[in-house]
């Protein structure tokens, strides 16, 4: 009887979000459930932020603004759809998003998965910093912009101006990219690459869903590294 | 910050509910913004009819007000007062006439809004109680726009909360700040466009009606603003016949929209949207930065 699940169930009309996210992290010294269910966000803000356990978090329904946001560890599911920032700064762990993400999602993140079923709107993945992400739908314009590692694979298309002003991180897009931007060009996949695709599409749960080849790469020109005037109006 | 929510029905049998949707979807931004709400609802009416909205003074005097003005433009002017707001419905002829006779017989009178659909209600308050104040639940009609401020340009005052009037049934409200404002301002006034406030969304306003005046058309007067206006915004655009959305070129403000058989909504946070029947089914999306959605009831 030791192994089995109990599963917490918080439901955000008759409860607040701060009682909510003060239970879940005041599991980071460790808790009896590991699976805890929240019904009815119903677009609330900071739904399981700040998350720094070995717990699952199902969510059901949409949420709000930065949802998972500075997660360690922790496994989050929104079966539903996310506003901006979900996943910000996130530092391990997973997040799942079962609908769409608003823009910014993983933005700044260091570490970790993000899996979103649908799209992902403006700046997906800004600025991210080691965080694997992957959008089965598009992502809007400006994404990637300032990424500095880890990888965004994209089973659809990529809004404009795809990795502006990038440094070392790796984009994979499968469909249409409607413009790159500054210092962001495609580069030649290459075996080594479909292996490390194919490892991160692994780890996200979804490496059979579809094939490699498909997909094009796309990373730094790295002309922008250090001021060069002939470059001035591109920084 | 800001809020903005707008409601366009597709399905005339919600139309008695219209006021009670936006009234709960305007509550669910009052985080965004606490100072002041406003609202315009698009109801019935016919062509020949203009509708006035006036903000009054709470101790203004309808009946010797009414009684005066139908007596100097020679016909029977009807007047409906909600708390400082007063509706006037008056023959299209006597529109001129009316307006002139304004300023003599309610001259801390201030026009909010013209238009044989549109009436325009705005407030200093949480926007539950400016809701409440005009009884916005039981307003009916076809389609509406609501704001709540943070503001952020200019002085908290009933004139500068939103919506800002365009011009005959148009309105503006607007999420963000434009940065070159007074210089746009400036130039407008050279127009002939006057101002009543140092308010940057009252420039945006004023730059459409401006627009429109030379000639455009609603989607081309914002595709224009594209080019003049700085900063960052979210622009919905209420019309006689539905609404439109406009994004800065960068998307900055958020924007989501949930479309059903019944009705297009848009809202500045999805919460906003969580309040309407069959939302769970409805097709959610964030409208494109720089691009003109528009909405339309056929003509």
């Amino acid at each position: 009887m030791t192994n089995q699940i109990s599963t917490q169930i918080v439901d955000l009309r008759s409860n607040p979000v701060r009682e909510l996210n003060q239970a879940l992290h005041s599991l980071s010294g460790g808790g009896s459930s590991k699976h805890w269910r929240v019904l009815h966000p119903l677009g609330a803000h900071a739904v399981a932020a700040g998350l720094d356990a070995d717990v699952t978090v199902e969510i059901d329904g949409d949420v709000g603004y930065y949802c998972a946001g500075m997660n360690q560890r922790a496994i989050v599911i929104v079966n539903g759809s996310a506003g901006p920032g979900v996943g910000e700064n996130m530092m391990s762990g997973r997040i799942y998003v079962r609908g769409d993400a608003s823009s910014a999602a993983g933005a700044t993140a260091r570490g970790g998965t993000l899996v979103i079923d649908g799209n992902a709107s403006a700046r997906c993945g800004i600025s991210m910093k080691g965080i694997d992400i992957v959008v089965k739908g598009s992502i809007g314009p400006m994404s990637a912009f300032m990424a500095q590692e880890g990888t965004l694979t994209v089973f659809g298309d990529a809004g404009e101006a795809l990795g502006d002003s990038i440094y070392e991180a790796k984009l994979f897009v499968r469909g249409k990219v409607k413009s790159l931007g500054a210092d962001c060009i495609e580069k030649p996949m290459e075996d080594q690459h479909f292996r490390e695709l194919f490892e991160k599409l692994k780890e996200a749960g979804v490496a059979h869903e579809i094939d490699v080849t498909d997909f094009r790469r796309y990373g730094s020109a790295r002309n922008l590294y250090h001021f060069h005037v002939d470059n001035a109006g591109a920084y | 910050m800001c809020g903005i929510v707008g409601i366009f029905l597709k399905d005339p049998a919600l139309e008695p509910e219209l006021g009670k949707l936006l009234a709960a979807m305007l509550v669910t931004m009052t985080d965004r913004g606490p100072d002041s709400a406003g609202f315009a609802v698009y109801g019935s009416g016919t062509p020949d009819i203009v509708k006035l909205t006036l903000r009054v003074p709470q101790s203004f005097n309808l009946k010797d007000f009414q009684k005066a003005l139908s007596k100097a433009v020679g016909v029977n002017i009807e007047a409906t007062q909600r708390a400082t707001h007063v509706v006037l419905a008056v023959p299209a002829d006597k529109v001129q006439a009316v307006q002139a006779q304004l300023a003599t017989l309610a001259p801390e009178a201030q026009l909010s809004s013209a238009g044989s659909f549109i009436e325009l209600y705005k407030e200093v308050g949480l926007p539950a109680d400016v809701s409440q104040r005009f009884d916005l639940a039981h307003m009916s009609g076809t389609h509406a726009i609501g704001h709540t401020r943070m503001a952020t340009e200019s002085a908290v005052t009933t004139a500068g909360a939103h919506p800002f009037s365009t011009g005959r049934d148009q309105c503006l409200v607007h999420n963000g700040s434009l940065s070159n404002h007074n210089q746009v301002r400036r130039r407008l006034i050279r127009e002939g466009i006057t101002f009543d406030t140092d308010n940057d969304t009252e420039v945006a306003a004023g730059y459409l009606t401006w627009r429109l005046g030379q000639g455009d058309d609603l989607g081309n007067a914002l595709e224009a603003s594209l080019k003049e206006l700085d900063g960052f915004y979210t622009f919905v655009v209420g019309t006689e016949s539905g609404f439109g959305v406009l994004r800065d070129p960068i998307g900055c403000k958020h924007a989501v929209m949930a479309e059903t058989d019944q009705y297009v909504a848009f809202g500045t946070e999805f919460r906003a949207l969580t309040v309407l029947p069959g939302i769970e089914n409805a097709r959610i999306f964030e409208p494109n930065p720089a691009t003109v959605y528009f909405w339309d009831r056929a003509a």
